[in-house]
């Protein structure tokens, strides 16, 4: 693997291989001494042009974990923020000998540009692309998913037959679409659940069940319901009235975690709005697996990370 | 200025013929000529761009009237309309002479500008119309092209006004706030990709008004590169009940689609947006049955680092002079929709007809300025950076197989192409 771009280019193969080598990440962890030196000499950029806190931390302890020299380049207050070109930073990442670019980027597709550019040689990641996919998050999710419901026996494991629902703003979430196209290539059954507003054109060519629903969502008893983060500004933009109601009709509240199953997981790949689209009730219960994801995530990131990296096979 | 003699040339109506051109016109014969072998050639009316952007003044690094007009011919162009959206804009009368002034001194093709409609292209008052018509450059033709005129009343204002000049507004048609932002299609794959969809209904909607405010205030309207087979259906319906409207289709619009944006590459961003293959199939349909009334460029220069860059980051817009007429052949000659006689209608005669441009009505005709151009349908090449001579190179078309090959171009009796090559120093005489 040269790039991870996206979910959708992932072979179930591919993705379960990913999934097997962070179970060997999470175990080395366990450790006392968490640092593998496989990664050692090479140099790790993470070029976030985009506001990012957690998934930056993320890649950033991945790399560390694996003895890679990280640099972190932040955008704002850069000469990215004076008008530098995407094609400058990338040639002045190349002179410095970056082996792999972390790339977070607020427009849809800058990672595949930048892979596909000859700008650069190094292996690609993409942090987050715009409203194009997060393809890390969805591979910490179905990770997420695998350990809870296969604990030890995970390895080499898919998620046949399981059931997840999505729940929010499908139009702009990276995460969903990632989640889409990898969890149908793992075999679960996905359903998205939103607004109609806030469900893009075409998703009816997806492989996925749509509804609007959140209550017969979760009286179809999915084994995961994941809540996507809101943000208000689009209330501005006309896609729902306000808070208020789309909280009403689409937010995840104790009274709905009541009549969700007990083994079903209720996940969110954060930062939450508390009290919009999840309650403080569901994001602590025990359900809630919203603090183990961001613990897979490095564990995830550190074997795509070795898997470019590294050169091939574990 | 040599004279011509043009042998075995094959007309657009089928027929094979010499013809012989002195002193700027068709002649029945003419002594001391530069002898050219037609033979196996397409001979074709001089082609006429109704919707072109030579960028000068104000965006010379992208073209200029000299690049844009060698583009022209080397495309079989002898005739070429410039979009209004220069810097200054083109809302005056000084701006539009000049403009016009600047294609008259480079001499490569007929050169005729075209109006805003409104002052700076912003939407709200309407420009000098009357001055611009009235000017040296004669204008006839006003689009706030690149912008859409949305606002209702301004529209209807812009249509009734320039019955008094007998002029034409050619709406680039766009409802705003539908598209904000928009960068692609808006469909399954504009939703896969995360790039924010330009929906065929913001196209679609402004048509349909705009054809019923034609109708209500008796005024002619042209309709800028028609994209979705929904605005072909308003159309056809338009002129069915007689309403005087005429649209475009642009060569890339009749062969590429939506898909090439899958890679992001923003050689592929143009506006209006590529669209579906069944919009593809409609247009080159409405071609065929005339209810699209002529093919037009939208040729659209911009430089490397416009296109170098993340797409959403991108400028829209195809440079397409050069390629216009292998495209055409490619999407709908080949394919047996059109034939030469029709080519030359929908990339001559009726553009020239609807931009009120005298000289193309009929083709050949002795006594009428000698504007043709020679074509080899049998050629078939790469397309590559080399067949570009503008100032730009932003073309879809690098690195895929094209049909034909533009040979020889005259523009007023003046080669501009001979033997495949520009013509680098012009003998005007």
């Amino acid at each position: 693997m040269k790039h991870l771009l996206s979910t959708r280019d992932l072979s179930r193969d591919e993705a379960i291989q990913i999934l097997d080598l962070a179970e060997d990440m999470a175990d080395a962890g366990t450790r006392e001494v968490k640092k593998l030196p496989a990664l050692r000499g090479r140099t790790v950029v993470n070029l976030f042009f985009e506001d990012s806190t957690r998934t930056k931390i993320s890649f950033e302890a991945a790399a560390k974990r694996l003895s890679a020299d990280v640099i972190n380049f932040t955008a704002k207050g850069s000469s990215v923020s004076k008008g530098e070109s995407l094609k400058d930073t990338a040639q002045t990442l190349a002179a410095i000998g970056a082996d792999g670019v972390v790339i977070r980027h607020g427009s849809s597709g800058a990672p595949r540009v930048l892979a596909s550019s000859g700008w650069i040689d190094a292996g690609v990641v993409n942090a987050g692309d715009g409203t194009h996919e997060h393809p890390t998050q969805a591979l910490l999710d179905a990770f997420t998913m695998r350990k809870r419901l296969h604990g030890d026996a995970s390895r080499g494991r898919a998620l046949d037959g399981v059931s997840v629902t999505i729940v929010g703003d499908i139009l702009h979430s990276r995460v969903a679409r990632s989640n889409v196209w990898l969890l149908e290539t793992l075999g679960a059954e996905v359903t998205l659940v939103a607004p109609a507003t806030l469900l893009p054109v075409g998703v009816e060519t997806w492989p996925v069940t749509v509804g609007y629903d959140l209550d017969a969502a979760v009286a179809a008893k999915p084994d995961v319901l994941m809540m996507l983060r809101i943000q208000s500004e689009r209330m501005n933009a006309a896609f729902f009235p306000n808070a208020r109601e789309y909280s009403r009709q689409w937010g995840f509240d104790d009274e709905r975690l009541a009549r969700l199953p007990e083994a079903s997981l209720v996940m969110h790949p954060g930062p939450m709005n508390r009290g919009l689209e999840i309650s403080s009730g569901a994001a602590d219960s025990a359900r809630s697996t919203i603090i183990e994801q961001v613990a897979n995530g490095v564990s995830i990131r550190m074997a795509v990370l070795y898997l470019l990296l590294a050169g091939g096979a574990a | 200025m040599s004279a011509f003699h043009i042998k075995a040339a094959l007309l657009p109506d089928g027929t094979r013929t010499d013809l012989f051109v002195e002193n700027g016109v068709f002649v029945e014969s003419a002594s001391n000529a530069t002898v050219v072998d037609a033979d196996g050639l397409q001979a074709l009316p001089g082609l006429v761009d109704l919707h072109t952007h030579l960028r000068e003044p104000g965006f010379e690094q992208s073209e200029t009237v000299l690049t844009g007009s060698r583009a022209a011919a080397s495309g079989g162009f002898t005739a070429v309309f410039a979009m209004a959206n220069t810097s200054p804009v083109s809302d005056t009368a000084g701006v539009v002479e000049q403009v016009h002034s600047l294609g008259e001194t480079h001499g490569y093709v007929t050169v005729r500008p075209i109006g805003a409609v409104t002052v700076g292209l912003e939407g709200q008052r309407l420009s000098e119309i009357g001055a611009m018509a009235q000017s040296r450059a004669k204008v006839r033709v006003f689009s706030d092209d690149g912008k859409c005129v949305s606002d209702a009343l301004l529209m209807r204002r812009a249509l009734e006004y320039v019955k008094t000049f007998g002029g034409v507004i050619a709406q680039h048609s766009q409802e705003p706030r539908l598209t904000e932002g928009a960068q692609m299609n808006e469909g399954a794959l504009s939703a896969e990709l995360g790039l924010a969809g330009w929906p065929a209904v913001a196209e679609e909607a402004i048509i349909a008004r705009d054809v019923l405010l034609a109708q209500h205030v008796g005024a002619r309207l042209h309709v800028c590169h028609v994209s979705t087979a929904g605005s072909v259906d308003v159309i056809r319906w338009a002129k069915a009940r007689g309403i005087d409207v005429t649209a475009e289709v642009t060569p890339h619009h009749l062969l590429l689609t939506e898909q090439l944006a899958s890679g992001y590459d923003a050689r592929f961003k143009v506006n209006p947006p590529l669209r579906r293959d069944e919009d593809v199939l409609a247009l080159r349909e409405a071609l065929a049955d005339g209810t699209i009334d002529i093919v037009a460029t939208d040729h659209a220069p911009h430089p490397l680092e416009a296109k170098e860059c993340a797409w959403d980051e991108a400028a829209f817009g195809m440079v397409g002079l050069e390629s216009a007429l292998s495209v055409v052949q490619a999407s709908v000659v080949d394919a047996g929709l059109l034939n030469f006689a029709d080519v030359a209608r929908v990339l001559s005669i009726a553009p020239a007809r609807i931009g009120l441009l005298d000289g193309y009505s009929a083709p050949f005709e002795l006594g009428s300025a000698a504007n043709f151009t020679l074509y080899d349908p049998a050629a078939s090449t790469v397309f590559g950076v080399e067949h570009l001579h503008g100032k730009s190179v932003n073309s879809p078309y690098l690195g895929r197989e094209l049909p034909g090959r533009i040979v020889t171009t005259v523009h007023n009796g003046v080669a501009t192409v001979l033997d495949g090559a520009l013509v680098e120093e012009l003998d005007r005489g």
